[in-house]
Parts: C-alpha cells; structure tokens; sequence
C-alpha cells in the first residue's frame, strides 16, 4: 500500500511502466502563502558582478578538455554543491574549431547562472585562455594545469578553492529583477506536427509578449529552417540582416549538406522520431520550427555558435546544429539562462547551466511520459486552449522557474553539456 | 464546439493532421481550420496515428502537398481525399 501525508494521491495518473499500467502516486501540494507573482512582470535572481541576472547559482568545475573530465568530477565528488560538467573534445584542435570550443567553455563560465568557476586542464597554457575568459565577468574563477603535478595534487588543490566558492556562493541572495532582465532562448526536439500546431506556436506568443518588455531572445537550427527560409529571411529587423541570414543558410546547405551527404538525409533530416509523430518531409518539419518565433518578433542579428549578443534587447539568430544537446549549450555559452523547448515526441533533454522548460501539445505524450513535461498545451488540439492562453501558461512558468522552481529535467538530472565539432582534429 | 478529430492550418491547405488518437477508417471527421476556427467534415480513408496527414481533395504524383499555406513537398504517390499521406507518398523537394 502507499501511505500519505499532507498530501493528496492522484489515483487517475497512470503510468506505463514496462508495459504495465500502474497507479503513480501525484502530488497536490499543500496550500502555503506564497509570493504572488501573478502579473509575472518579475523575478527573483542572482545579479552578478557584470550587471547581468542568473537564476541559478552554481559553482562549475569545468574541465578545459576530455582528460581532466576525471579530475573535474572528483572535485565536484568531494565538495558538494559543486557541479561538473565533462564533455569530449579540446585536444589539437585548431582554428574555427578551436574558436568555437574555447568561446562554448569561456561562455558556459561566464553565464549568469554560474556564481563562481574551478577550471582544470591537462597544460596551463589553454587552461589560462578560459580563466582570462571567464575573469572578463568580474566572477571568481581560479585554473589548474594538471601536468607536473597529477590528478591527486591537482583534485586537492581545486577542491580547497571550491569549498572555499561553493560557501561562498551559498551565501549570495535573489533579488526582485524585472522580466525584461531575462534572456530566455528556444529549439525544438523530437517534433512532430503538434508541435507546429501548439507548442511551437506557444513560444512564439511568449516572444511576442516578453520582447516588447525587453529580454534578449534567440532561435537557430541552421538546417531546420531548410523549406521556412524564404520566411524566415523575411523575418530579418533590416533587408541587411537577412541578407546576412541568408547567407549563413546557403553556406551550410553548400559547406556542409552538399559536400557530406551521402543520401536525401531522410534517415536525418527529419528525424525517425520526427516521421514516426507524422512529418513528412524537411519543409514540414521547417515550417512548424519557425512558429517559435511568433507572429511579430523579428530578429536583429546573426550570432555566431556560443556568440554572446551585443545589439541590446531583442531576438537574435544563432547557427547552430539542429541536434539539441548541441544548440543548447551554445545558447547557454551565449549567455541565456532559461530555455524554452517545444516537444511533440517526447525529447528528455536538459542542461547543466539552463534550467530547459519542455512543452508539448501532444496528448499522446502527454499521457506516456509526463515526467519530462513542465507546460501541458494539449488543449490546444482539442481547441479548449488558445494559443494566447498557452503563452500566458508558458510566461508564469518561466516567472516561477526562475524564481528556482526545478525544471522536469533539472529533477530528473539531465546534463547534457555537447560540444560543437566542425572538423577532425589535427 | 467539440473536440476536432483533424486540424488544417491554411485554407489553400491540400492536407490536415490527426488530432485524436486511435482514429479508424471510416470515421466522418470533424475538421477545423485554425487559421479562422471554421469547420468541415470529412471521412477518413484509413486508420490514420495522432499526428499524420490526411489528404483534403484528390492528389495525384507530382503535385505539390500545402500546409501552413506553404510548399511542404511533392507527392510522389497519389492519394483520394481521405487518404493517409506520408513518407510513403510524400517527399522532400531539397536535398
């Protein structure tokens, strides 16, 4: 039997687990006074030594390259509170490559979300271009080489500093910030056409109410706007920048699609996920991508991979790779700290630094794995939601998901942290 | 109004998507244009998952497939208003 307390069992929930149906117990909460945030025009955050908002604050142990992965997690094993993130890659690559692999890990440490940064690297001399990197933010960061001294003495060292960062950091206090501080970022994953009937639709009215208000926006997904990009050129603030759009596209379609594909990358592009949830085709798939960014928002500039703004306020698009651990972390070493992600499948992903807010119109999904889904807009299909309500749905989610409430994935312990690798290295 | 079995984006739309799950051949859907809430009906061909297509008026190899009042690809295979379309009648025009 299941014995409860202060609590209410939701005996309607199922879920299927191995086949089998079972009775999953729910959580009403019991009522407490909480801080009303009802007009959702704020938020309580982490205002760092730049100015910029966070509303995370954790302590990184970021390795500068695959082999101080190991020392890394040894760290964030001995002091609590602390978080590591491994990742491949970071040894003999050289030139865009290599730009794109420092300004992801420079950019990750440098993210609002993150209080303070230990940095370990196999040599001093790369290590020293991440501590240089992140030190611009006026955050405490401190690098170690491991080379001449080994992973003991090393893993020693880098955790006395982060004892001293992670107590340090657990003092630091919210503060009431408004809305327009946010910088909230968006990709689809595992679509299929709910998503360009609600989910997408969704973010894309929360852009066209919070970017009057002021935050800084992104989309990209280079690839997935193949078949939307005579829509989304249009969708560029001046004819300049979607020139420059433009280029961007054909130059991926010409540098990379043309010269690797071995197929009409139906076994790719779109995904099996995505055909199995009924899309067809890359220009499907395309045109429900591009509903993420509303109906009057339009973009201001290019970013390059992990490229922080510098134009202010607005939408941005950002080339990135359409595989979504990949864009995500380069939209969080871009500087955004909240991410909003459409589901029409079911993608489970999350981010170490980001908190990543899933939602789905898909009843289906819905149904079989709620666990991984913050925002339920499947109402839209049934048309007892509009879009405009959905959006309001997703803005007081975001409100209360930076004000610390966990993402799906954040409980679940999703991490993906995926490097972008343009080329073998040398 | 109650729940639609099938969603269509664009009047110019030759193709709308399954809304329901477990949708069977035969069944008259209710049809709504979510661009001005309008409705119609029409009966499915085949048992068509959540999600899929279902043809709006005959279409023949060659054609173009409209959806959000765009070109989504070409038809490479025919289908009856009311069929199932997909991967097995529909292809990308790129790459």
């Amino acid at each position: 039997m299941t014995i409860v307390a202060n609590f209410e069992l939701n005996k309607n929930r199922l879920a299927n687990i191995r086949g089998r149906k079972i009775d999953v117990p729910g959580f009403k909460a019991p009522v407490l006074k909480r801080r009303s945030s009802a007009k959702n025009d704020n938020f309580l955050g982490w205002r760092r030594e730049n100015g910029r908002v966070g509303v995370r604050n954790h302590v990184l142990i970021l390795p500068l390259d695959d082999l101080s992965n190991s020392a890394c997690e040894a760290v964030a094993n001995n002091i609590k509170g602390t978080l590591a993130i491994p990742h491949a890659y970071g040894r003999l690559q050289f030139g865009e490559d290599l730009d794109i692999h420092f300004r992801t890990l420079i950019g990750a440490g440098s993210n609002p979300n993150v209080a303070a940064v230990v940095v370990i690297g196999i040599e001093d001399g790369w290590t020293k271009i991440i501590v240089d990197g992140i030190a611009k933010t006026g955050k405490p960061v401190v690098g170690f080489g491991i080379e001449g001294v080994g992973d003991i003495g090393t893993i020693a060292k880098a955790s006395y500093v982060a004892k001293e960062f992670v107590q340090w950091a657990s003092e630091l206090q919210r503060e009431k910030c408004d809305i327009g501080e946010l910088w909230v970022s968006t990709k689809c994953g595992e679509s299929d056409t709910t998503t360009g009937l609600s989910s997408c639709p969704t973010v894309g009215n929360m852009y066209d109410k919070l970017l009057p208000k002021g935050i800084h926006g992104v989309f990209g997904e280079t690839s997935e706007i193949t078949g939307a990009e005579h829509l989304c050129k249009a969708r560029a603030a001046t004819p300049e920048v979607g020139e420059r759009w433009y280029k961007m596209w054909e130059a991926y379609q010409r540098d990379v699609i043309e010269q690797f594909k071995t197929s009409d990358l139906s076994d790719s592009q779109p995904t099996k996920g995505n055909i199995k949830g009924g899309l067809s085709t890359i220009e499907e798939k395309a045109l429900g991508n591009l509903e993420k960014i509303g109906r009057e928002s339009k973009y201001i500039d290019i970013l390059q991979p992990a490229e922080t703004p510098q134009k202010g306020p607005g939408l941005y698009f950002m080339d990135t790779s359409s595989a979504a651990a990949e864009c995500v972390t380069l939209m969080a070493a871009g500087g955004y700290v909240v991410h909003t992600f459409p589901t029409g499948q079911g993608n489970v992903i999350g981010n170490p630094i980001v908190p990543v807010i899933k939602i789905t119109g898909n009843p289906q999904t819905m149904r079989t794995m709620p666990e991984h889904i913050d925002v339920d807009v499947s109402g839209i299909l049934r048309r007892d939601m509009t879009i405009p309500e959905a959006g309001d749905a997703l803005i007081a989610n975001i409100v209360r998901t930076s004000n610390g409430r966990l993402t799906a994935a954040e409980a679940l312990g999703h991490r993906e942290f995926s490097m972008t690798k343009l080329y073998r290295s040398a | 109004m109650s729940a639609p079995h099938l969603l269509v984006h664009e009047h110019g739309d030759n193709v709308g998507v399954v809304v329901v799950e477990g949708l069977k051949a035969g069944t008259k859907m209710l049809c709504v244009v979510t661009h001005d809430n309008s409705s119609f009906e029409l009966t499915a061909n085949a048992d068509v998952p959540i999600g899929h297509k279902v043809a709006l008026k005959d279409l023949k190899a060659g054609d173009t497939a409209m959806k959000y009042g765009q070109d989504i690809g070409k038809m490479v295979g025919p289908a009856k208003k009311g069929d199932y379309v997909h991967v097995h009648n529909l292809k990308t025009k790129r790459w």
